[in-house]
């Protein structure tokens, strides 16, 4: 089983921390109202307030890639969009991600770091080691957020730039923010 | 090559759009995008070149912003098979105005008629309804093509799929605009977006 390194006794965890739900607050702010997601533990909270709001549509996907054509459509239809996903995901999208440049559309994805910053697991390090390079070289703007002080000011620029300016933009959510996996029997 | 009693993709997709009325239009990757184009330019038109896999996902994204238009996914068995986990998404959402018909010529045409999965092994429809997409179904006649035509009008009771067994004939290429931002601004400007 995966248990949190800093969960549960430790405030700064995963479900107390108040990040996720500033991260909600700027999607509401930006009238973001389809939410395409593969499931990790880091966005969990930020996925569960996706659910519960009535303005907005959490979309569970097979795979990442579904998201971006996703919120082509969403935008094509008037709305806008924002992925959330897992560094190993970045990798499954590098074909679609030229939809972003073919349609210069609004996108912005979220994604919380494996295979850095205390890693477990060398499974996550080769994909973790090479998001950031993979979604520049696709021509997404990175920006990257390491502290909890820091992510609502990041995630706020990186909005305002994808949606006001349509400049493809991914917020990196470090591990040494979400907190490493350790694993125990 | 050819066999008897297959329908005309050309005729099949000019019969899915002859009386569309408000409806939007995705031609996935490959010659479902030129059937679209031959049966008629339209601002609701939404023609794809490349992101192969892609197009039910962008099918579900403008349903759901759009709910009360009708929205129909047109592609090919190759473009569907990548994009198949797109069937399980769209099966859990269960956008009522959403249809899909994949013109099944059971191989890739564009790149030299390579055998493709469903000439004998893959059923999309048994997918697709296995997926949770209930109003699945395998077309053979015109008549039922324009049955599905009338059906993808109604924006409460879909989502819908249906996979018709074409010709694997090559037809002329009728090409529309490879210009992605020409197709998305048309189309949002037709519904009523202005530009940012």
């Amino acid at each position: 089983m995966h248990v949190r390194a800093d969960a549960p006794t430790d405030t700064a965890s995963t479900t107390t921390a108040a990040w996720p739900d500033e991260i909600f607050a700027i999607l509401q702010s930006f009238d973001v109202r389809q939410v395409p997601y593969v499931p990790d533990a880091g966005h969990s909270r930020l996925i569960e307030r996706v659910l519960a709001c009535s303005t907005m549509r959490g979309i569970p996907l097979t795979t990442e890639e579904e998201g971006v054509a996703l919120m082509v459509g969403a935008w094509a239809g008037g709305q806008r969009g924002a992925l959330l996903m897992q560094s190993s995901g970045v990798g499954n999208c590098i074909n679609m991600l030229s939809l972003t440049q073919i349609f210069r559309f609004p996108f912005l994805t979220l994604v919380t770091m494996r295979g850095e910053w205390g890693e477990f697991n060398p499974w996550q390090v080769p994909m973790g080691a090479s998001t950031q390079s993979v979604l520049e070289l696709s021509g997404i703007r990175v920006l990257r957020a390491s502290h909890a002080q820091e992510v609502r000011e990041v995630v706020e620029a990186a909005a305002g730039q994808a949606y006001n300016a349509l400049t493809p933009t991914a917020v990196l959510l470090s591990q040494r923010l979400i907190g490493a996996k350790v694993f125990v029997k | 090559m050819s066999k008897p009693n297959l329908l005309d993709r050309r005729d099949v997709v000019k019969a899915l759009l002859v009386n569309r009325k408000e409806a939007i239009a995705i031609g996935g990757l490959g010659a479902s995008t030129n059937d679209i184009t031959a049966a008629g330019d339209h601002a609701r038109n939404f023609y794809l070149w490349g992101g192969m896999g892609g197009a039910a996902m962008m099918g579900l994204g403008l349903a759901l912003a759009q709910p009360k238009l009708p929205v129909v996914v047109i592609t090919g068995d190759g473009e569907m098979l990548m994009g198949m986990g797109s069937l399980a998404t769209i099966g859990l959402q269960k956008p009522a105005n959403l249809s899909i018909m994949v013109l099944d010529n059971e191989c890739y045409g564009e790149t030299g008629g390579q055998t493709s999965h469903t000439a004998s092994a893959a059923d999309l429809v048994g997918v697709a309804k296995a997926c949770g997409i209930v109003d699945s179904r395998a077309i053979s006649t015109m008549a039922e093509v324009e049955a599905f035509a009338v059906s993808m009008q109604d924006v409460a009771t879909g989502p819908r799929f249906a996979s018709v067994k074409i010709d694997a004939a090559s037809l002329e290429r009728v090409l529309p605009t490879r210009d992605g931002m020409f197709v998305l601004t048309r189309l949002r400007s037709d519904l009523g977006f202005a530009p940012i």
